[in-house]
């Protein structure tokens, strides 16, 4: 059990339960569909970005697993007010956390609460969960927004 | 009508292993079921002391591996009430079988406008060959539904019969539910309308004794692997007079008669379907497991399977929360079903966690899910070699997932 909590830490059952920006944003500048075809987990994630290239407001809604909705419900806080160059470099940061193999430690310093995933090594088929919405964003904001899959 | 499961369990090397540190509790044999010894030690056998190419050489050693594997066409189409083992055709599994059908029957049998009747309770491997084949023939699909408790519309089915329908085909048991469809009745139904069928019996194979004779379809399909034998090997049955009258499936050695750059003649069936060297070690195991099964029982094994899966279902839905997808009256051992508020991919890594293998998903039956209003399910697939012990950890392991939860 003691690597079960490790994965599903306390903030990430919260934000299971209570994902923040859990809506359609009706402004939105950017969306994407995201889909992972081997769990059936599907999200849209929304973006508002301004003429400045700041991501000014995020939120998504669909139907997942909890690593995915906490995942997507954390990153959508984390990255907002970010410029698109700072999101893209986040996308890498997080990626690098939840696929670096076990054993290497992965540098958090700049990931605040994200850090939460770390756990997800110990499990490569959740890598899927964890980036499903990382992926959708990366979408929304640099391809036009076409559904993305995570397999 | 017992089975001696201790003897059995035996009989699996690996239920004596541990996942994450806790006895294996196997509860996934409807995605690949586990291989008793006799099977490995067939394969590794025929390896080191029997092993050859087929239908070739004249020494010999291939002489015998010819015999050997020959002879577990005649044992499965024995084990599977086949009246001729040529009625029998080596494929990889059940997809490879159904693949061959659309291809080889369908192409020649299936035109514009004409209608293939599924059930929305199909695996995907027996409705993306024939979307493909009905996309490059300008055929239609027709989907017979499905009831809330997850058995088939018998009646919906048969008010999709008609002139235009030229194949039915459909799960003998579905592999998310574990719906046993009527098979005798659909088949008899469709033999009125002179309409082909095609019954998916890689679900049914591993639960209960198959008599394909009485049950009546012209195609029925079954993969090795889920029948304790190894990866690699199945079997498409078909009736005689279809199979002579369909055209090669794939072109290569083994499958002619003779071969010269002004035209070619084809072997007799099955070689006419077997083109290339096929997997042989892998027949070979799939004839151990054939006749390990033989010697247990079919029948014991379903009626014991019966009574385990009344006690799975009982003790699952003791459990607040929980809700079993498919309530079918005849049921084989499966059991889908999904808790209050955690999503199954949760359950499938946290009972991961507690040593328990059970599979997360749609199960490769998305339009299932969607009739039944779920993205995916938790499913429990029961198997001889299970035995209360396992159902009592995957209750205990739930009990943990719901405790962690909240």
């Amino acid at each position: 059990m003691d690597d079960l909590r490790e994965l599903y830490q306390a903030t990430i059952l919260g934000h299971n339960k209570k994902p923040r920006n859990f809506h359609v944003l009706e402004d939105a500048t950017h969306q994407a569909d995201g889909r992972n075809p081997l769990c059936g987990d599907a999200l849209t994630l929304y973006a508002r970005v301004n003429d400045s290239d700041i991501v000014e407001e995020l939120a998504f809604q669909g139907t997942g697993c909890a690593i995915s909705k906490a995942s997507a419900s954390l990153m959508t806080e984390f990255v907002k007010g970010k410029t698109l160059e700072e999101v893209h470099r986040d996308f890498e940061r997080f990626h690098d956390l939840v696929t670096s193999p076990p054993g290497v430690e992965p540098d958090t310093s700049e990931l605040g609460k994200l850090a939460v995933f770390s756990g997800v090594r110990e499990y490569p088929v959740r890598v899927k969960c964890a980036t499903l919405a990382w992926h959708a964003l990366r979408s929304a904001l640099e391809e036009g927004g076409e559904t993305v899959k995570t397999e | 009508m017992s089975l001696d499961t201790e003897k059995i369990r035996a009989d699996f090397p690996i239920l004596a292993t541990q996942m994450r540190g806790q006895p294996l509790t196997y509860l996934d044999s409807a995605a690949s079921a586990q291989k008793p010894r006799a099977v490995i030690e067939a394969i590794s056998d025929f390896y080191s002391a029997h092993y050859a190419n087929i239908h070739r050489g004249v020494y010999q050693l291939s002489a015998e591996a010819t015999i050997a594997y020959e002879s577990v066409r005649t044992r499965v189409a024995r084990f599977i009430g086949a009246a001729n083992p040529r009625e029998l055709i080596f494929v990889r599994n059940a997809t490879e079988a159904i693949n061959l059908v659309a291809r080889s029957w369908g192409e020649t049998e299936i035109g514009r406008d004409d209608e293939i009747v599924l059930t929305h309770m199909e695996h995907h491997a027996n409705i993306v060959p024939w979307q493909m084949l009905a996309s490059r023939v300008g055929a239609k699909i027709r989907v017979a539904a499905v009831t809330d408790s997850g058995e088939l519309d018998v009646e919906h089915l048969k008010s999709l019969l008609g002139p235009r329908t030229k194949l039915l085909a459909f799960a003998h048991v579905s592999n998310a539910l574990g719906s046993i469809n009527p098979v005798h009745e659909l088949t008899a139904l469709a033999r009125e309308h002179g309409i082909t069928t095609l019954v998916d019996g890689a679900q049914a194979a591993p639960h209960q004794p198959v008599d394909v004779d009485a049950l009546g379809a012209d195609f029925y399909a079954l993969s090795g692997h889920k029948v304790f034998g190894p990866t690699g090997a199945g079997v498409l049955h078909g009736r005689l007079p279809l199979l002579e009258s369909m055209p090669p499936f794939l072109g290569g050695g083994d499958m002619i008669e003779s071969v010269s750059f002004e035209g070619t003649t084809f072997a007799p069936v099955p070689q006419k379907f077997e083109a290339g060297t096929p997997d042989i070690a892998s027949v070979i195991g799939f004839g151990a497991a054939i006749d390990y099964l033989s010697e247990v029982g079919m029948d014991k094994i379903a009626a014991y399977e019966q009574s385990l899966l009344t006690y799975a279902t009982e003790r699952l839905e003791d459990l607040p929360g929980l809700r079993i997808v498919g309530t079918a009256k005849e049921k084989a051992a499966v059991i889908s079903f999904v808790l209050e508020n955690i999503h199954p991919h949760d359950i499938g890594t946290i009972l991961d966690g507690c040593g328990v293998a059970i599979r997360a998903g749609h199960h490769c039956a998305q339009p299932l899910m969607d009739r039944m209003g779920v993205p995916a399910t938790a499913r429990a697939s029961l198997s001889f070699y299970n035995n209360r012990e396992d159902v009592d950890r995957l209750i205990t392991a739930l009990e943990k997932t719901q405790e962690l939860f909240g």
